[in-house]
């Protein structure tokens, strides 16, 4: 079946509000998948001899996944010309902050069970938690600062404060880096994948400042 | 028009829920049976101190135990008890056998922990040869039944402390190295003892990786005195059965006042020297790991602090954070052997 063609060259199909409308609920649901599987590891008791440092590490895992998730919007929607895919951005995004709190619950309740001296000291003296935790509250002031209400309020100052997702990405990429031990295929992967969705950005910004209009 | 519908499972292939959990039972009988009849008292005391844990305590069901040697089998109808209250027993709760074979670090099979249960089940350990050599007046290939016969295996339950904070309580079965190494008669040059783990990328997934940075094999050493003292046990057996790939079989080093790190598994070669031996860790990383590892709360791992540890198995809802001790307590036996060294150097 022939593709419908609108006005303008874009196939309706792009344009479809309610099918964008349901792209979103079902992404939606996915990303509760992992959730739902840790929830059920916990209580079927399958986790291991260890059941809180392989939470940790699940819910570490995912918060990378989501992260990487949002920054791959913005191409996406530039390559393909997919303007609707724009507020999964925000939703990949919030999901990211959901499995970092989870990650730092399970650290602080489970791992150092409450142990607020312990907790004090890693953030200070193990780097690999100092930059974990700093990329933590980058991702906490990008989720409170999200509804419109607050982007509103913060006016000029947002855009800044959501360009630090990029510092908070490169973080956990190396509070990955710092755990692993004998094998790098993770730091690479996840890397690799960050350094492309970085130089997309990059290109992009040298290209639109070189190709604005010059005005005599 | 052809209508395909969903392939039904045929019912015959359908396993009633209670003949399923009859087989459970059945297997974890059988290991039971096994570990008994293996030990007779010896073994059978560490089971008794296992129950109450339900499936816990017994092997996960898809674990594949093939059958070893005639003669290995023979060793096993006669392991020397562990002696209650005595150096090489301890009172603490067993860590379950499931736990002990289904988390593990053997990074030769990959980085999780269920990775070596997972890529070892086919492993093969039969035959397996031992390269002894270096400053010694017997060295040479020798077959891992050649040791083992005329070795009178023992049971010990000792303490693993891992450099990640997670410690079990486990009963090896095994000998002493010490008995080794007086049968290969080192001579006065001897000064350390170099292990080596095998080398087989056919069957050890990550020695095949291209992201691993490891330098194949996997080294460890000991200074000749550690080596010689009465805790330091080489083990073939677990829980009165046989040692599983996954644990390090068919043959692997237990030191249970060092981090895990230095319990060298599957050996296939042994050297004695001069010089300290470079080890796979400190290779790798020296700034955190030491040639001597001994368990100490006072010094820190830059990632891990090691004043206390996480008992396993643990549940998420339970405190399992206990105090580390000092050469995981067993300094009686061996704080004699670095008297005057100062710890945090030479960590």
């Amino acid at each position: 079946m022939a593709a419908r063609v609108g006005l303008d060259g874009v196939s309706t199909w792009r344009r479809n509000p309610q099918l964008w409308l349901w792209l979103r609920r079902l992404v939606w649901v996915l990303a509760c998948v992992p959730f739902v599987l840790q929830v059920q590891g916990i209580v079927t008791n399958t986790l291991g001899a260890d059941p809180a440092k392989e939470l940790a590490l699940d819910t570490g895992r995912w918060t990378l996944r989501f992260l990487l998730m949002s920054l791959a919007i913005t191409p996406l929607r530039e390559i393909f010309s997919l303007g609707s895919l724009a507020p999964l951005r925000r939703t990949l995004g919030l999901f990211a902050l959901f499995y970092a709190s989870l990650h730092f619950l399970v650290y602080i309740l489970f791992l150092l069970e409450l142990r607020w001296y312990e907790i004090g000291t890693d953030i200070l003296e193990r780097p690999y938690i100092t930059v974990g935790f700093v990329a933590f509250l980058i991702l906490l002031a990008m989720g409170i600062t999200s509804p419109k209400r607050m982007v509103r309020r913060l006016g000029k100052r947002w855009k800044p404060l959501h360009r630090m997702v990029y510092l908070a990405a490169v973080l956990s990429i190396l509070h990955l880096v710092w755990i692993l031990r004998t094998d790098v295929f993770d730091a690479v992967f996840y890397g690799t994948l960050l350094a492309l969705l970085l130089a997309y950005r990059g290109f992009n910004s040298v290209r639109k400042r070189t190709n604005r209009p010059i005005r005599n | 028009m052809l209508i395909k519908t969903r392939s039904e499972i045929p019912s015959s292939e359908i396993t009633p829920e209670s003949v399923y959990h009859s087989r459970r039972q059945f297997m974890g009988n059988a290991l039971t049976l096994g570990l008994g009849a293996a030990g007779m008292g010896g073994a059978g005391l560490s089971l008794a101190a296992a129950p109450g844990d339900g499936l816990r305590a017994r092997a996960p069901s898809d674990m594949v135990r093939s059958a070893p040697a005639p003669w290995w089998q023979e060793k096993f109808q006669n392991i020397q008890p562990v002696e209650r209250g005595g150096d090489f027993w301890t009172d603490e709760d067993l860590t379950p056998y499931r736990d002990v074979v289904t988390y593990n670090n053997f990074y030769e099979f990959g980085m999780n922990k269920d990775d070596p249960y997972k890529y070892s089940q086919t492993f093969k350990v039969d035959p397996w040869s031992i390269d002894i050599g270096g400053e010694c007046d017997k060295p040479g290939v020798y077959h891992l039944e050649d040791f083992l016969k005329p070795q009178q295996l023992e049971e010990r339950i000792y303490r693993l402390r891992c450099v990640e904070r997670w410690s079990m309580v486990i009963p090896w079965v095994g000998f002493s190295l010490a008995d080794l190494i007086r049968r290969v008669e080192p001579n006065s040059k001897a000064k350390y003892v170099a292990f080596e783990t095998l080398v087989d990328p056919e069957q050890m997934p990550a020695q095949r990786s291209r992201f691993s940075i490891v330098d194949w094999p996997y080294r460890e050493g000991l200074r000749m005195d550690e080596a010689m003292n009465p805790l330091t046990f080489l083990a073939v057996g677990l829980y009165g059965n046989y040692l599983p790939p996954q644990n390090g079989a068919p043959i692997r080093l237990v030191v249970p006042w060092k981090y895990g790190f230095k319990s060298v598994k599957s050996i296939v070669k042994i050297r004695f020297t001069e010089q300290e031996p470079p080890t796979t860790w400190n290779m790798m990383q020296p700034s955190e790991y030491g040639f001597y590892a001994n368990v100490n709360p006072n010094v820190h791992h830059p990632r891990w602090r090691q004043d206390m540890e996480t008992r396993l198995p643990r549940t998420l809802f339970s405190v399992s954070r206990q105090d580390t001790l000092m050469f995981n307590g067993y300094g009686d036996q061996v704080a004699h052997l670095y008297e005057g060294m100062d710890l945090a150097r030479y960590y």
